[in-house]
């Protein structure tokens, strides 16, 4: 009895359920089948739009929080998608570009659906003004606003803060770059380029229903930008600008590094460019005319290039042979000008006579450091560049987009993996005055001198202020004699009667330092008498106040002849401002 | 041996058809909810539908391990767990998370959900041990306790979460059971009288309590035209979608109301807009025809069933994912106000998903001890 009822209950059920879905059954036939063409047509017009919302860029200080970026925004113009019957031509003689290239524009964007086709970037007030009077000629045609930098200082410190760009194809695969509309500016060089994550924010996007004419209808939903955070750089803008200048239109890098924190005051590569020619995507003429400029601007000198360090390798393999203990402070040779070897001589540039160690840095005689390499091999020499960061690349930047230069220091495990032949020992005379194989760019050399300067902590140069504030104290484990004896040595460099650096001698502050010269052509012809592409390149490593340090400075002049006249009153500009500027606070 | 042969016997009785049916259901679910969250600006596919697999195979093992054991457990222990299920409403009350202007959810360290989906299930259960245990008709004192206890409080709890869409499956699957038992003629004649007066009173009691978005759907709903930036317009973007689809669809990916936004639900609620316009007519047939053989599969179930406690119970879990079903479909086809409710299987949410899983698992179960005799 019970169970009938059940029954009955549960095939009532049944047929309501079966029912029901007749139910829903014809009414998807009414939707789809029967009002189909409308609905479907309905979809289609249903236009939308994808508008982005720029991020604003986060702005990039330098130490004194001047600001080196503005954000400035930029209109362009874009046609709605999926805009048909448009007059090319009228549209073409707007905006004032060619026919033909906005046509095939149009044509190649056409698959979007719902982003607006951006036909022309960088439009200024005036542009925008006659766009919107002619708007309602060309239906779809649109103006939108998006953020671009303006580089305060133009060209100065180019290399260091970088520009903004649309993302190359490398980075469209990157994952660091998941998540970033087709049309914002991102860094490509320098600062702009080597914190962009941090600077770029989020771009936000507003959904909307648009009519024909692109007029929002409705919002269908909205996501806020938000704002990338800013950086406050270790450079020193000031010191930056009189370290450029002081080069005078030669070429070359330097670096001004603070001794005690490793923080980069000045990082120069000349020639330089203005970032602000990048901005809207560079015209072609301009791009090729900075591309196939035989000077190069385009390459960061201080980190891209490397090159033989000449003589300031010297008091790097003077701190190897007094540690290692094949000298000590009072040893001395005899200089006759030249060395032999087998049929071979190697040459110094003037005879010495007798020269002790002190005497042999002050006056840079290579044939004291040919006696000391030959003892020493170029295996301890190796280990010792090594431990002062040379033939590795600094991390200072770039790391992403463009590669930071490794260069070379040589030992015989190296030659024999690289060049597949053993080591001679006429190689070891020429890398012991930091010739031959080897080859370090700016950057490394300057960390060099930090490293002698500050007698060994180890600490990585670094761009941002205070980036090296949770770095734990590391030294090297070298004797404070043996910095002290190479210390007093780079005193007399430039204090001392016949020192090659006298012309980096200043009146203000005390000053060591030491000159090098990189041969670009095997010879000792004197540089003067050399076409420039011939003629060698100059260096000076300095720092001061030699008792107390505070300023390293590492120059590098390309084809500059002698390092010490050439190179030298660089450096001494360089840190007699960073004395005056400290005094002036 | 013996345990062998036993287990042999469960894998002939199991009921592989529904679980077919469940599973052809669910993959097609995944598949629509990653059309559906194709992004339009990146290249990032959003992992909705990662997870969503993921929760499928989480409710396949929540699902089989209903089922391996008989349910006369569930029989035995039916009034603390329906205990247990309401404590847990009425703590989510108090320390529940709120989403979306409602407070449903609890957060149980990594893991959230919302107990009112496990409470469809906990109270069918106890409505079904109630039921079988009282011989003959139902008459007046055991109805009206068991509208207090069963239809009523469950009621007002869900109705404070507010969760009105549960609230009322709720209270009608209490109905339906509570007809299911042979009830007196007078009690019936009442009810029916009661259904014709109630709502239009309740109405404006329960209006009073609605959240501004549920009055809005149902004005909506009433008046599409009046209101064309809020709800109506979703529910005209829901016809747009299914209508476009057409004969035969837009094909697989190529929809393009549900990536575009034009549904703001488009992976949860509205998930059936967004198959039916890249399959059609043809697609959106085939897929209801699949419910409609799964419903048909749990109402012959109860009949089947051993014992009185088997057939309400599963003429209830039928019930239950049915109503979701047909109010899900009615108001993507703009014939229903939106409620709010997921479509069973196909939607986009984990706790549902889950449960309704647990549903099928305990219907399995019923279907294979249908046999009293094997054990």
């Amino acid at each position: 009895m019970n169970k009938g009822y059940f029954e009955s209950y549960s095939s009532l059920t049944l047929y309501v359920v079966i029912i029901m879905f007749f139910v829903l059954a014809m009414r998807i036939y009414q939707l789809q089948i029967l009002k189909g063409d409308d609905y479907r047509e309905a979809a289609n017009s249903n236009k939308i739009r994808v508008i982005t919302l720029p991020a604003t860029r986060g702005i990039i200080y330098d130490r004194n929080n001047v600001p080196l970026v503005k954000n400035k925004p930029y209109y362009y113009a874009s046609l709605m998608p999926e805009t048909k019957n448009i007059d090319t031509e009228g549209l073409a003689n707007l905006l004032g570009i060619d026919e033909k290239k906005l046509i095939a524009k149009i044509k190649k964007e056409e698959a979007h659906r719902f982003k607006s086709i951006v036909l022309k970037e960088g439009l200024t007030f005036k542009d925008v003004a006659v766009i919107e009077a002619r708007r309602s000629d060309f239906p779809g045609l649109m103006v939108e606003p998006n953020i671009s930098r303006q580089y305060v200082f133009n060209n100065i410190g180019s290399h260091v803060i970088g520009y903004l760009g649309k993302m190359t194809l490398k980075q469209m695969q990157s994952a660091d770059y998941d998540n970033i509309t087709p049309e914002t500016l991102v860094g490509q060089w320098g600062a702009e380029e080597f914190f962009d994550k941090q600077l770029r924010g989020t771009t936000g996007e507003k959904i909307i229903e648009v009519d024909a004419l692109g007029r929002q209808l409705q919002l269908l939903g909205q996501t806020k930008p938000k704002m990338g955070d800013d950086i406050t750089l270790s450079i020193d803008i000031r010191l930056q600008e009189i370290a450029e200048r002081a080069f005078n239109g030669k070429s070359g890098a330097l670096l001004a590094v603070d001794t005690r924190s490793a923080e980069v005051l000045a990082l120069v590569s000349l020639p330089a460019f203005d970032p602000n020619d990048f901005v809207f995507g560079i015209d072609t003429d301009k791009w090729t005319a900075l591309y196939k400029d035989k000077r190069h601007p385009l390459i960061n000198r201080a980190l891209q290039s490397s090159y033989p360090p000449g003589s300031v390798f010297k008091p790097l393999v003077a701190i190897a042979a007094l540690e290692e203990g094949i000298i000590d402070a009072h040893s001395g040779t005899h200089c006759s000008g030249v060395m032999h070897y087998g049929n071979y001589s190697f040459g110094c540039w003037k005879s010495h006579g007798r020269v002790g160690f002190h005497r042999a840095l002050v006056e840079s005689c290579d044939v004291f450091f040919y006696e000391i390499g030959r003892i020493l091999g170029v295996d301890r020499m190796d280990k010792y560049a090594r431990l002062f960061g040379l033939g590795k690349s600094t991390g200072l930047g770039l790391r992403r987009g463009v590669d930071e230069k490794d260069g070379t220091v040589p030992s015989t495990k190296w030659k024999l993996k690289t060049l597949k032949k053993p080591w001679f020992l006429g190689e070891t005379f020429n890398a012991s005055i930091g010739q031959g194989y080897i080859s370090v760019t700016p950057a490394q050399v300057a960390l060099m001198t930090v490293m002698i300067a500050n007698e060994g902590v180890i600490r990585p140069l670094t761009l941002r202020k205070n980036g090296n504030e949770d770095d734990p104290m590391k030294k090297l484990d070298i004797r404070p004699e043996t910095f002290d004896a190479v210390k007093k040595a780079m005193y007399g460099v430039v204090n001392e009667e016949g020192g090659t650096g006298s012309a980096a001698r200043s009146s203000i502050v005390r000053i060591s330092g030491k000159t090098g010269t990189a041969q670009v052509i095997a010879g000792r012809v004197k540089s003067e008498h050399q076409k420039e592409k011939f003629r060698d390149h100059a260096w000076f490593i300095a720092y001061a106040p030699a008792e107390n340090p505070e300023i390293a400075v590492t120059v590098f002049v390309e084809h500059g002849g002698h390092g010490g006249s050439t190179a030298g009153p660089i450096a001494k500009e360089v840190i007699e401002a960073y004395i005056k500027g400290k005094a002036g606070k | 041996m013996q345990f062998l042969q036993i287990n042999r016997k469960y894998l002939k009785l199991f009921d592989w058809y529904m679980l077919l049916l469940l599973l052809a259901i669910s993959i097609i679910g995944v598949m629509t909810i990653y059309s559906a969250t194709r992004p339009i600006i990146t290249t990032i596919q959003p992992k909705y539908y990662i997870k969503q697999i993921v929760w499928i195979i989480t409710g396949l093992a929540a699902m089989v391990s209903v089922a391996v054991y008989d349910y006369s457990w569930l029989k035995k222990s039916a009034y603390i767990l329906y205990s247990m299920g309401l404590a847990m409403l009425v703590l989510v009350l108090f320390i529940g998370k709120s989403g979306m202007g409602a407070q449903r959810w609890l957060e149980l360290g990594p893991i959230s959900f919302q107990p009112s989906e496990l409470f469809r299930i906990l109270l069918i259960i106890g409505m079904s041990r109630y039921l079988s245990s009282i011989k003959g008709p139902l008459t007046k004192w055991p109805f009206l306790i068991s509208l207090a206890a069963f239809g009523l409080l469950p009621f007002m709890i869900i109705l404070k979460q507010p969760h009105l869409g549960t609230a009322l499956v709720l209270l009608a699957t209490f109905f339906f059971l509570a007809i299911a038992k042979k009830i007196e003629k007078k009690i019936l004649i009442t009810l029916i009288v009661f259904a014709l007066v109630v709502p239009p009173i309740a109405g404006k009691l329960i209006w009073r309590h609605l959240k501004d978005y549920q009055k809005n759907r149902i004005v909506a709903f009433i008046e599409p035209d009046a209101d064309p930036k809020g709800i109506g317009y979703q529910i005209e973007q829901s016809k747009i979608t299914i209508g476009s689809g057409m004969a035969t669809g837009r094909g697989y990916l190529k929809g393009t109301q549900g990536p575009l936004r034009f549904l703001p639900e488009k992976h949860t609620d509205f998930i059936f807009c967004v198959f039916a316009e890249e399959w059609g007519f043809v697609g959106s047939t085939a897929i209801i025809s699949l419910y409609l053989l799964l419903f048909v599969r749990g109402i012959t179930t109860a009949l089947k069933s051993k014992d009185e406690f088997g057939r309400y119970l599963a003429l209830g879990l039928t019930f239950m994912l049915f109503m979701y079903f047909f109010i899900n479909m009615g108001m993507v086809l703009g014939m229903m106000p939106v409620v709010g409710v997921p479509i069973p299987f196909m939607s986009y949410g984990g706790t549902t998903l889950i449960t309704n899983y647990v549903a099928i698992g305990i219907l399995i179960n019923i279907r294979m001890r249908r046999l009293a005799l094997c054990y």
